[in-house]
């Protein structure tokens, strides 16, 4: 309730510019720390907000609703990086990074590559093993919020010949030589979180900068992607609801042939099975996230909740812009932005035919017995 | 200077939703109507804890009179920064018919029970528009009062206060302790942050009963009806200036 009045005072007059341009706001990011929401799960001992994953979720929803870009950021500095941080961290890097992370330090997290997507662990970047430290070479594709990251958890393979199990994840400052921020996408939606290539040219990384277990780091990212899907759940969610709540006041005021346009049947089903749909999803996401604090399996429901919220919020930001009509399709609306931002829902953070698959693994086993 | 500030927050209607008149004329409608804190009394609160951050206060002590639901206001100004709250338990009649002159008895009786040298409120609320409270609690406990502050700053162990009237700005300064009721330009209200939120839930509110105040609820008006404004007449086009000139005297305007 508080942090919708945030975004509804602070962010939403900002949304159109920063699309336009390609850019958040630094007052935007610089409010989402004074407000304690780039920290959420951080324990308060290191400055952070000391809440539960379910406020994040809560938190991602309701920052979506006015931009699912202010949300993204919020949900992979939450849900990832810190989720990863604290997790795997030893005290030395938890004293290091959670405070700066809670407070004035983005985080970014570099997987994917040109040429690995879905097939993560087909990752080219190496770490190359010299007595104490590592060298760094390769290239990551699609990374987010690499315009103004200061840290960056990178997946790269310190033992080949291993395959997948030779991946780690090494933590490596902005300023480290040889990392070099690449070109920002010019993309469809999700416009004002940047999306970069970021390049490693002979980056040199000492041992201690190791996240957790050197081989272990495929197991990490797996892991940590399961809630961060809960995360872009909640998103998903957040931006459906934000892009409904603004179409339907419209259909009661908008009058054809002497009635409003909500009163005809035709809308009214459409309407309402859209409105049962993001009920759905929203139970779905909950659970999801509640299954998760419990400490019991939630991986399949995770991944349902995730490939089940982008496809309503696919339904809903569609279906909206076809009850506004004409108005709907301009820009001076809020609602084609949503229907753009929506797509990214069904490709980032497990492709919905990797989530399908994960669940239909997960029924298989659970049928073994 | 001042140990302890009373800030008073009233649960009011949101101020972004529509309002509707019951049937029955007798009132608007409340139920599962959007309320949140009155937009004066957020004020009062952020300059009660700016007071506090400067060290110029000890505690900052949030009130608010009504039924269960009010402890949510009650909440927000902790999480805003208030150190405790107390919640005067008024619910029913008593609290469909509660006005300032109730309000004031109880602040004024609180005043001297905590031992407060400040009271801050807003200046009015946006549901009643009475503008009343501030003064009354002045006159009941004869304390100076500024009221419609559009800034506060403390001499010594007197108050200064800009006051906003119809002439411009007025500055007086009065003896502690006093009352203050905060403008709309006294300050910008901060918003929580998660953190103050969290905090917020482990801060104390302690109920109190207006009886164990001694306070008489009763209330000295009755409410006979409510009704809409009426609603906005179609205007009339007209051609020419001569047009517009020419109606303007028909209708005793000019």
């Amino acid at each position: 309730g508080l942090q919708l009045k945030y975004a509804q005072e602070r962010v939403a007059p900002l949304v159109s510019e920063m699309d336009e341009n390609s850019s958040m706001a630094d007052e935007v990011i610089k409010s989402l720390f004074e407000l304690g929401l780039m920290g959420i799960e951080i324990s308060t001992e290191y400055g952070g907000t000391g809440s539960s994953f379910f406020s994040s979720v809560l938190v991602i929803e309701e920052l979506a609703k006015v931009d699912p870009s202010v949300a993204v950021l919020c949900d992979i500095q939450n849900t990832l990086i810190n989720t990863l941080m604290s997790n795997l961290g030893t005290e030395e890097q938890k004293a290091k990074y959670l405070p700066r992370l809670a407070t004035d330090m983005i985080g970014s997290f570099c997987l994917s590559e040109a040429g690995s997507g879905s097939d993560a662990f087909a990752m080219k970047t190496k770490a190359e093993k010299h007595k104490d430290y590592y060298i760094i070479n390769g290239s990551k594709m699609w990374i987010s919020s690499a315009e103004h990251a200061g840290v960056f958890l990178v997946l790269a393979n310190a033992d080949v010949s291993a395959g997948y199990r030779g991946i780690t994840c090494f933590i490596v400052d902005r300023d480290t030589e040889g990392l070099e921020i690449g070109k920002k996408e010019n993309k469809l939606g999700l416009r004002a979180s940047s999306t970069c290539a970021v390049n490693f040219d002979n980056v040199k990384v000492h041992e201690k900068n190791i996240l957790g277990k050197v081989g272990q780091g495929y197991k990490y990212a797996i892991g940590m992607l399961n809630g961060g899907r809960i995360g872009i759940a909640a998103q998903m969610l957040g931006l459906a609801q934000g892009c409904f709540d603004h179409a339907v006041p419209y259909t009661r005021q908008r009058m054809q042939f002497g009635k409003r346009i909500f009163d005809f049947q035709g809308l009214q089903h459409q309407i309402a099975y859209v409105a049962t749909q993001l009920e759905a999803a929203r139970l779905l996401t909950y659970n999801a996230a509640r299954l998760k604090e419990a400490g019991r399996p939630f991986v399949k429901e995770a991944c349902m909740s995730k490939y089940f919220a982008a496809e309503v919020a696919t339904l809903t930001t569609s279906k909206c812009i076809e009850w506004m009509g004409g108005v709907g399709f301009t820009k001076d609306y809020p609602i084609e932005k949503y229907y753009r931002d929506c797509k990214i829902g069904t490709i980032y953070e497990g492709t919905s035919n990797i989530q399908l698959s994960t669940v239909a693994k997960l029924l298989d086993q659970e049928y073994n017995s | 200077m001042a140990a302890r500030v009373l800030v008073g927050v009233k649960r009011v209607i949101d101020y972004a939703v529509k309002i509707r008149v019951k049937p029955d004329n007798t009132g608007v409608v409340t139920d599962g109507v959007k309320h949140s804190m009155n937009p004066f009394c957020e004020i009062a609160v952020e300059e009660a804890v700016r007071l506090k951050e400067k060290k110029l206060v000890k505690e900052v002590v949030a009130v608010s009179c009504g039924p269960q639901q009010v402890q949510e206001t009650i909440r927000t100004a902790l999480a805003m920064g208030a150190d405790r709250g107390i919640h005067v338990e008024v619910s029913g009649k008593d609290y469909d018919s509660l006005g300032p002159l109730q309000v004031s008895k109880i602040l004024a009786a609180l005043a001297k029970k905590e031992e407060a040298s400040l009271i801050i409120l807003g200046k009015q609320a946006i549901d009643d528009d009475c503008n009343q409270t501030g003064q009354m609690t002045a006159a009941l406990l004869d304390w100076p009062q500024g009221t419609f502050a559009s800034e506060v700053a403390v001499e010594g162990d007197k108050l200064k206060v800009i006051r906003e009237v119809d002439g411009g700005l007025e500055t007086i300064k009065i003896n502690l302790p006093a009352v203050v009721t905060a403008d709309l330009r006294l300050n910008t209200p901060r918003y929580a942050t998660l953190p103050n939120i969290m905090k917020a839930k482990k801060k104390k509110i302690t109920n109190v009963k207006p009886g164990d105040l001694g306070v008489d609820l009763t209330s000295r008006l009755e409410v006979l009806r409510v009704d809409e404004p009426p609603q906005r007449q179609a205007g009339v086009k007209v051609e020419t200036v001569e047009d517009l000139v020419g109606k303007l005297k028909e209708a005793g305007r000019i």
